[in-house]
């Protein structure tokens, strides 16, 4: 039941960029239960976050030991998008970056399935789930956008604030062999044309915060980031070989 | 793809050993109903090595299915029980025999739809809750509709893309009213 490690740094590299971009996904989805709006949405982000956890486990075991990765590694050596480290904010804003990464992995991880590298029996499952992640985005998207005056403006607020963050995604991670320029060309295609059907506006700003020098895939991470990490180990280093 | 050249007859007794453990999440189906064990490859006279696939990448199911699978080939006599999980070819619905199917529908699950050609999962654009199924562009053909595995009947409606567990989607019959598990076609 083990993937054997990997010690080839080009694959650890895109492997951890990749896993931890869906590792701490994950975490920040699982914030949300016991407080979504509804049951069937805490039921929905939970299983998201699930199946987003699984292709983390197998990325980092990739990697290395998925445990040590994932619990024993300070903020810099996270490889994460700060996209997926904003925290959950109001549902709208859950709702903009799930929006926003979803279609991006959707589109990365079919690039990735297409080919014949290592990722590429990861990626031809994970190409598949998100693509039902993908899709409660958008319906969200369109069911408050283009919904009451309330929804609308949460929701316009919500991808005006993240709009930052999603330049980063574009930036090379190398060794998985991907045209970066088209993947954003499809990518905001697609954000422009869901943005357009809820009635809401395409943000104007920059798509890279100006503060940021390059950004989570060198190890620079938004202040929230921390107390999640702090959170999200505690456990596993208060009692370091705990089993169940 | 997945079938090794040469089977010998004791692998395909194994095959069909492993294959008849129940799944841990859904016991009326069996792993080769579901379509998830892939092979059994024998080393020498008592080592074995199962290749299973998960349905979805984080199934918590797969750590139950190895235990079970090893205990069983065990209790057969095989001293070294190795599984090894595989991701691809990519885990379908459509790996789930039609046998798999009838059971689920009688444990009340409807089952997946069967997929024309493989492609890319059907994006169904429009309110969230979906009533009837409707074509995904001109000229596309209209999916069949999901039917109450309680009644029959075809019209039913979308409460929920994800329910008990990621496999599933949480539907309502509107003719006998009652809610039930949709087994998403992945």
């Amino acid at each position: 039941m083990t993937t054997t490690p990997a010690r080839d740094t080009v694959l650890t590299t895109a492997a951890l960029a990749l896993g931890d971009d869906a590792l701490v996904l994950s975490h920040r989805l699982g914030e949300w239960a016991g407080h979504a709006p509804v049951l069937e949405e805490e039921v929905a982000l939970a299983n998201i976050a699930l199946d987003l956890l699984g292709q983390a486990r197998v990325l980092l075991s990739l990697a290395g030991d998925e445990d040590e990765l994932a619990f024993l590694r300070e903020e810099r050596a996270f490889r994460n998008l700060q996209l997926v480290e904003q925290p959950n904010g109001n549902f709208a804003h859950t709702i903009a970056r799930q929006l926003y990464f979803s279609t991006y992995q959707h589109l990365l991880h079919a690039e990735l399935a297409a080919g014949d590298g290592p990722l590429a029996p990861l990626a031809g499952k994970a190409v598949k789930e998100v693509a039902y992640h993908h899709d409660h985005a958008e319906q969200w998207t369109l069911r408050l956008g283009d919904g009451t005056a309330t929804g609308h403006t949460r929701m316009q607020r919500a991808v005006d604030a993240l709009w930052r963050y999603t330049g980063e995604m574009f930036q090379p991670v190398e060794g998985l062999g991907i045209d970066w320029p088209a993947l954003e060309t499809a990518w905001l295609e697609r954000i422009t044309q869901v943005l357009h059907r809820a009635t809401l506006t395409v943000p104007a700003g920059p798509r890279t915060g100006a503060w940021a020098a390059g950004a989570g895939r060198q190890g620079l991470h938004t202040e929230p980031f921390g107390r999640m990490l702090a959170e999200m180990q505690h456990l596993h280093r208060s009692h370091p070989g705990a089993t169940w | 793809m997945v079938t090794p050249a040469a089977t010998t007859p004791l692998e395909a007794e194994l095959l069909e050993l492993a294959g008849s453990v129940p799944d841990p999440e859904l016991p009326v189906l069996t792993l080769r109903e579901l379509g998830v064990v892939r092979a059994v490859h024998a080393h020498g006279a008592d080592a074995v090595e199962v290749e299973l696939t998960p349905t979805y990448t984080g199934c918590p199911a797969v750590e139950a299915m190895s235990a079970d699978i090893e205990r069983v080939l065990r209790e057969h006599g095989v001293r070294e029980v190795t599984v090894r999980r595989v991701l691809a070819p990519a885990w379908s619905t459509d790996d789930i025999t039609d046998e798999g199917r009838r059971k689920l529908r009688e444990f009340g699950i409807a089952p997946p739809r069967v997929r024309p050609a493989s492609g890319a999962v059907a994006v169904d654009l429009g309110p969230t809750r979906t009533r009837g199924p409707r074509a995904h562009g001109a000229g596309e053909p209209v999916p069949e509709p999901v039917r109450c595995p309680h009644c029959g009947s075809a019209d039913t409606e979308l409460l929920s893309r994800f329910s008990s567990t990621a496999c599933k989607a949480l539907r309502r019959c509107l003719d006998c009213r009652e809610p039930f598990d949709h087994f998403k076609e992945l």
